[in-house]
């Protein structure tokens, strides 16, 4: 194996580094969809595209001038809404319904935010500009931008503070009993479609923070969705719903995998490399419970 | 019985005639076959034996790249072929373009149900939405590595040979046409004949509970692999017309084209009512007439359009057309009613 990442130890740091800050990223989007899926036991598949709008929000006011960073603070208030609203319209309906037609009705929404995104903000890949340099390690050879140890650092400030707010406040423990016993939360009181409606939009505004964060990290497309989506529900099958450690490790691995892919592969099969991943793992885990007769369930 | 002769024959007899009776819609018609095609195979695989997949999309690009490299390899080197793009170097002489299409239809159909087998253990294993997803990234995947393979073309795709005009006679449309046509018919009386089997009994046994058919003793694993397989047989006769009928295989925008094809197929089978045998072929039909209308006068608008007939489907009608039919007259669908026994049913939530 003459790769050259394996011969420069500066670039294997390099990509290990890259990894993390950006699994740090899919971490929080994938405890958003662990939230509503623990939850309201719902695959979002437009997940992924809750996660562009949200870095187009961020985008649209660096644009006019305001600092990019301020979407982070932006972006999830208007993203709560986009998620209630989604949730009132489409998502209440498929709650109680069979797993394949929640998929499916949120293919829907996901092929119409595409496009709604790709006429309003045009097909143009964008990224918006923080301006805030870089660090430079071990005699400049390796180079880390601020922009990701920054967007790494909002992303664990955000995902400690919801974890509190799940165990602290009022909503949070509605939402916890909900995820345990839906009918049993209901008897005692909790309003379910409540609790429901505002998973959904704590999701939304998760994805809406790790867009804006995206927006200033990484380039966002309108068509740039599905392979968030896929990330997002890799990390959740293999770290297990409500395993928040878990959830950050398998996304920091993801995320040091994708760049270790992407030196070795090239850069053309690294969106490739990943949803062959996702395959693997579900093989993987087929044979392993198959051997107790058992299934991925 | 004797309607339905009557009823068969009228469908064949206008299925022959309406390339002449409709000379501009040779092409639309040709898709729609295939369409067509494709909705019974999802339907084999997502309708009888309960396993929702996203990724037929796999087989018919499969089928399509397949019957493309067969067609022009067997006559010129491929990789020169891809490499010239749209200027041709190399051109069929009718027998060859006629030889060469037969062969990939049959590498194109024959293959791709050999890979479904293959990985059909690996991946039927999985269950409901997980089974979903794996297909969808089976789907996506596929996709993306066949972008990034230089004998097919990569990124900048892949020009099918072009129709010799034999005498100057302009066929092409017609010969599209009659070769999905055909596929078509002998697809429906395929899955028409193994519906009449016990085959699609222990394929509804897999759907209702997979867990008592294998108690009851059935292979549940065997029967799942073959009605993959058959599944993808088709779908990959499928792509492989389809391939030559478009003329330009892109990996992502034609071949594996997850966001179009590989959601229409589902969409197709469950407009029309999944697990009937005429219900994906009403949905194409009715399917293709409303996507036609809306790409025609709403171009641009039309990923919006599919987007919200996605939800509203899915969600206000997600038992089809057929269901609802058999809802509303159950008696011509063979059931028979004991109007007292129904009023008597009490419906328990």
């Amino acid at each position: 194996m003459d790769f050259l990442i394996f011969q420069v130890p500066m670039l294997t740091l390099q990509a290990v580094l890259d990894g993390l800050l950006l699994g740090i990223l899919f971490a929080l989007i994938a405890y958003g969809m662990a939230l509503q899926w623990g939850v309201m036991n719902i695959i979002n598949i437009a997940q992924g595209d809750l996660v562009i709008l949200g870095g187009y929000i961020a985008y649209f006011m660096y644009l006019y001038g305001i600092h990019p960073a301020w979407g982070v603070i932006v972006s999830p208030i208007i993203m709560y809404f986009v998620g209630v609203i989604i949730y009132k319209l489409v998502i209440n309906k498929v709650v109680d319904r069979d797993l394949f037609i929640s998929i499916l009705a949120t293919f829907g929404i996901s092929i119409l935010f595409m496009q709604l995104m790709n006429f309003a903000f045009g097909a143009d890949v964008v990224l918006a500009n923080s301006g805030y340099g870089t660090t430079m390690l071990f005699d400049n050879s390796v180079t880390l931008p601020n922009s990701k140890i920054f967007s790494a650092f909002i992303s664990i400030v955000f995902a400690i503070g919801l974890v509190i707010y799940m165990k602290k406040s009022k909503l949070g423990r509605a939402i916890r009993a909900t995820a345990q016993n839906a009918r049993a939360a209901k008897i005692l009181g909790v309003d379910t479609e409540k609790v429901y409606a505002a998973t959904f939009g704590i999701n939304a505004a998760l994805c809406g923070v790790a867009g804006a964060l995206i927006s200033i990290t990484f380039t966002i497309h309108p068509y740039m969705g599905l392979p968030y989506t896929i990330r997002s529900f890799m990390i959740v099958i293999v770290a297990g719903l409500g395993n928040l450690p878990g959830v950050a490790m398998s996304g920091m691995g993801l995320g040091v995998f994708e760049e270790f892919a992407d030196y070795i592969l090239g850069t053309e099969f690294r969106i490739g490399s990943v949803f062959l991943l996702l395959v693997l793992i579900l093989v993987y885990r087929r044979f392993k419970l198959s051997k107790k007769r058992e299934y991925l369930k | 019985m004797n309607k339905n002769i009557i009823l068969y024959g009228a469908i064949l007899i206008f299925g022959i005639a309406a390339p002449f009776i409709f000379p501009a819609f040779k092409v639309q018609l040709s898709i729609l076959c295939i369409l067509i095609i494709l909705a019974i195979t999802w339907n084999v695989q997502g309708g009888e034996m309960g396993y929702n997949t996203f990724g037929n999309i796999l087989f018919y690009g499969l089928g399509m790249y397949l019957c493309a490299s067969v067609q022009v390899g067997m006559f010129f080197p491929l990789g020169e072929w891809t490499e010239g793009g749209g200027e041709k170097t190399f051109v069929h002489t009718p027998a060859q373009f006629f030889q060469g299409f037969a062969v990939g239809l049959a590498v194109a159909a024959v293959v791709p149900a050999i890979v479904a087998g293959l990985i059909g253990y690996s991946i039927l294993g999985l269950r409901g939405h997980y089974f979903a997803i794996c297909t969808l990234g089976l789907g996506v995947a596929a996709g993306e590595i066949s972008g990034g393979i230089e004998i097919i073309g990569a990124g900048q795709g892949f020009t099918t040979p072009p129709f010799p005009n034999v005498d100057r006679l302009e066929a092409r449309g017609e010969f599209f046409y009659f070769c999905s046509f055909i596929v078509l018919v002998f697809t429906f009386l395929a899955v028409k004949a193994i519906y009449s089997t016990r085959f699609k009994l222990v394929l509804n046994a897999i759907r209702d509970n997979e867990d008592k058919a294998e108690a009851m003793g059935i292979q549940t694993m065997k029967y799942k692999i073959i009605g993959w397989m058959i599944s993808a047989f088709f779908c990959g006769l499928a792509g492989g017309i389809m391939g030559g009928l478009v003329g330009y295989i892109d990996s992502t925008d034609v071949a594996f084209d997850g966001r179009e094809m590989g959601v229409f197929m589902v969409l197709m089978a469950i407009l029309g009512g999944k697990g009937t045998l005429w219900g994906p072929v009403i949905g194409a039909t009715l399917f293709h007439i409303f996507k036609e209308g809306f790409w025609t006068f709403f171009l641009g608008w039309q990923y919006v359009a599919l987007g919200v007939l996605i939800v509203v489907i899915v969600i206000y009608f997600p038992e089809g057309i057929m269901g609802w039919l058999r809802e509303k007259y159950p008696e011509r669908f063979g059931e028979v009613v004991d109007e007292a026994d129904r009023k008597a049913q009490v419906t328990l939530k």
